[in-house]
């Protein structure tokens, strides 16, 4: 059966719509989504291109199991070169778009060019029309899509949408879907915001035919079951990703005061069980929700109890949130956190960014880098829960001049602060990191410095690692689909083993976000939940398309691939302090000092963590510049790239 | 004994599954707009109500049908459209008042749950239970329950207060 899936090309700045069906040959060599994204983005990307110029082409998908009778088929995945790093851009989100833009006819949507005025646009069932948004211009992320909602009088239509951040082109603007739904990373909200594009409307009641319905609905109920019965997933589903805040923060992983310590003191006024006595009302294991199709219903609501924001309803905080308005500016406030949440969501920005960004100015402030006459007078000290929420203010509208700075991202800020500045920013490849402590975690380290959209937890993180399986676990885990009969350590602390550890997950999560599905339905933060060996069968099910584990390997291998392609092309060398695979010199001269005795003293080892990053670059096949030699390219296919054809 | 299918809005996570799996079920293609069952939103406040057909005792579509296509099917006691007789006419879609009707553009037929014939998907997938199917004389006992600890909840409040 053929898959009847289409892609279109829009062209802003002529109005031009091309669409076209996506051949079978290509959903075997890029399966579809991400994988797929960066196939297009290769292509299409003119090399060197500005990333809020009109060339930069913005790439929109659905994945290849997104709305048909799989688990949790939600993710919106979202490609462009990134104007917070140079490099690849790339956000994933979950909700309700992506499918509903399937059943309106399209999994991919590539848009170039540069609108004379702001736009959106209307995608229903097949068809595909430029409208205007002058009037929607200035509007937060959820008013314009309730507005687009009237204007269209549809209550079912789902928007993928910029805030006031994206229109202002802070380059960490998020696009946002829903209350919440956030593709936050690298930037893209501000890609679309330089084209004048302020929602992409989709609205579809168009099938995705199954191939097997029978099947696929059987088997979508083994599935579920696999996946509701993790225990990570249960607490998940009770109290969201902060479930893990406590834990974390005990034990001394969760970044504070940029990154001086691993740990929050009086971190426990935050946890979610805190969030929860704080909002009673609108928080609880029945006041859970969940993006389509999903069952572990990970997302919190809550309604804001008290201060300038009381009574705004709200979804999340996520772990995230208590990073970028907790830990890391060492505010301690259920209501400053809430309402930090709520901010960078009506803005659409990019709640771990903007935190990150925050707390290094709050060092640079009391280090006599940034004085009150760059603040303005404002009191930028750590632990100034007003100075915290001004400043995301003051960025999101690009207020005064180091709210101007600050949104340009870290590296630009770096240079118009001068002095040392750069020194304290906790980035790699220009991008902050998530707010945790990888200093006793050299496997993890290695997932920051190696992400391909920079530092990042969710391209790589080995997170099962600090379980302590036993080793014969994770050779179970880590020797399939293909063998591996190197070294294997249960121990966090240790080198040896993870480079092949990270190497395999970014193959797993390169696949999931291939498929469309969330990474909660792999192996991210339990070892029982599905991956390659799972996969074929719901594909087969649903699509008809035939893999075996190790076809789906290597697609994510191969797309892994194209994403290190782009980002050679666009000036990526490895030990490039701002654009390379390296850390900040804090992991290396600085030891952790709090947390558990396997945590504190630790810091990571220069020349073992050199060493690691040579292995990591010979299991993927690439030379000690980390550029994937010929044979490698030759091995996946892509020696002849860019091909053109998409 | 009869058995209906309820719904407790209060659970309901809003995630659509129902709505997958009841397209899936029933017409073997993915299309919440082919389902039986919906999800009806309130996202600025967080509310999420599923809709599905109640199976009245004195159906409005039922009365409506100038052709009696739509009867009560005598095992399970739901309502269903036979649609040999059916004239397509969608009296029985205008004249629901929960919009539990539905109309197929691609076969032109009207459509409505036949809660599976007996096991309905719905229900089976969800986890949160916001959907049950039970005996009648439990419908309402949790319901009873609750509302005579919320009674029994103000009482007491009531009594503190003097």
């Amino acid at each position: 059966m053929a898959l009847d899936r289409k892609i279109a090309y829009i062209n802003l700045t002529t109005g031009d719509v091309e669409i076209k069906p996506i051949p079978l040959e290509m959903r075997k060599k890029f399966i579809g989504g991400r994988g797929m994204d960066a196939y297009l983005l290769y292509n299409h990307a003119p090399k060197g291109c500005d990333p809020i110029g009109p060339e930069n082409p913005m790439i929109v998908s659905g994945g290849l199991l997104t709305a048909t009778c799989a688990s949790a088929t939600a993710r919106t995945h979202v490609m462009a070169k990134s104007p917070l790093t140079g490099l690849l851009g790339s956000c994933n989100m979950g909700g309700f778009f992506a499918p509903e833009m399937a059943w309106a006819g399209f999994h991919h949507l590539v848009i170039t060019g540069k609108a004379d005025k702001p736009v959106y646009l209307w995608i229903h069932n097949g068809e595909i029309e430029i409208r205007d948004a002058g009037h929607l211009w200035g509007k937060n992320s959820t008013d314009v899509q309730w507005a687009i909602r009237d204007e269209l009088d549809d209550e079912e239509v789902k928007s993928m949408v910029i805030g006031q951040a994206g229109e202002n082109l802070v380059t960490y603007a998020c696009v946002m879907t829903g209350i919440k739904n956030a593709g936050g990373r690298t930037g893209l909200g501000c890609v679309m915001g330089s084209k004048n594009l302020k929602a992409v409307a989709v609205r579809g009641t168009m099938d995705i035919k199954i191939a097997h319905p029978v099947d696929a609905l059987e088997h979508n109920k083994k599935f579920i079951d696999q996946i509701t019965g993790a225990k990570v997933n249960q607490i998940q589903g009770a109290l969201g990703t902060p479930f893990i805040w406590g834990a974390t923060n005990c034990w001394g992983g969760v970044r504070t005061r940029n990154f001086q310590y691993n740990q929050m003191e009086y971190a426990d006024e935050i946890e979610p069980e805190a969030i929860d006595d704080y909002a009673t009302e609108t928080m609880g294991p029945h006041h859970m929700t969940g993006c389509f199709g999903c069952q572990v219903h990970c997302r919190a609501q809550y309604k804001i109890q008290s201060g300038l924001y009381k009574g705004k309803y709200d979804e999340g905080p996520e772990y995230t949130s208590l990073g970028a308005f907790g830990a890391e500016p060492d505010c301690k406030s259920i209501e400053t956190v809430l309402t930090g949440n709520h901010l960078v969501n009506q803005y659409g920005v990019d709640n771990l960014e903007i935190g990150s960004m925050i707390a290094w100015a709050m060092e640079l402030y009391e280090l006599g880098i940034l004085t009150s006459k760059e603040t303005e007078g404002l009191d930028l000290r750590f632990g100034n829960d007003e100075a915290l929420l001004q400043m995301v203010h003051n960025i999101c509208t690009r207020t005064g001049w180091l709210g101007n700075v600050l949104a340009d991202g870290g590296i630009p800020a770096a240079e118009k602060i001068g002095k040392n500045a750069f020194d304290y920013l906790i980035q790699v490849k220009g991008m902050n990191n998530l707010h945790s402590d990888e200093r006793a975690t050299p496997g993890l380290a290695l997932n920051i410095a190696t992400a391909s959209r920079g530092s990042d937890h969710l391209r790589s993180r080995p997170a099962i690692d600090l379980y302590h399986l036993p080793e014969p676990v994770l050779r179970k885990i880590y020797s399939s689909p293909v063998p591996y009969d190197g070294p294997l350590s249960s121990e966090h602390t240790e080198y040896i083993g993870k480079p092949w550890q990270v190497f395999w997950q970014e193959n797993v999560y390169m696949a999931v976000d291939c498929l469309g599905i969330c990474k909660y339905h792999t192996v991210f933060l339990g070892a029982t939940l599905p991956n390659f060996e799972d996969w074929p069968e719901v594909i087969y099910y649903n699509t008809g398309l035939e893999f075996t584990p190790k076809e789906i390997w290597d697609a994510a291998e191969r797309c892994n691939n194209l994403e290190r392609l782009f980002n050679l092309r666009e000036g990526l060398t490895r030990n490039d302090p701002q654009k390379g695979d390296t850390l900040n010199h804090r992991y290396f001269d600085e030891p952790c000092r709090r947390g558990a005795p396997d945590v504190i003293g630790k810091r990571i080892d220069r020349d073992k963590f050199n060493v690691m990053i040579d292995e990591f670059y010979e299991h993927h096949g690439w030379d000690n510049d980390g550029v994937p030699t010929s044979e490698t390219l030759t091995r996946l296919g892509l020696e002849n790239e860019p091909t053109r054809l998409l | 004994m009869d058995k209906f299918l309820t719904v407790d809005a209060d659970k309901c996570t809003g995630c659509r599954l129902c709505e997958q799996v009841c397209s899936v079920m029933h017409e073997g293609v993915s299309n919440p707009a082919k389902s039986r069952i919906q999800v009806v939103k309130w996202e600025q406040e967080g509310i999420y109500i599923p809709v599905i057909c109640k199976q009245c005792e004195d159906a409005p579509c039922m009365n409506v049908c100038p052709v009696r296509a739509i009867s009560r099917d005598p095992d399970f006691g739901f309502v269903k459209v036979d649609h040999e007789v059916c004239i397509g006419c969608r009296s029985c879609v205008g004249i629901c008042p929960f919009g539990a009707m539905g109309y197929n553009d691609t076969t032109h037929q009207v459509f409505k749950c036949d809660l599976c014939g007996g096991d309905p998907q719905c229900v089976r997938f969800c986890e949160v239970n916001a959907l049950e199917y039970v005996s009648a004389d439990r419908v309402s006992s949790q319901k009873k329950r609750k509302g005579a600890a919320r009674q029994s909840a103000a009482e007491r409040q009531a009594v503190a207060l003097g």
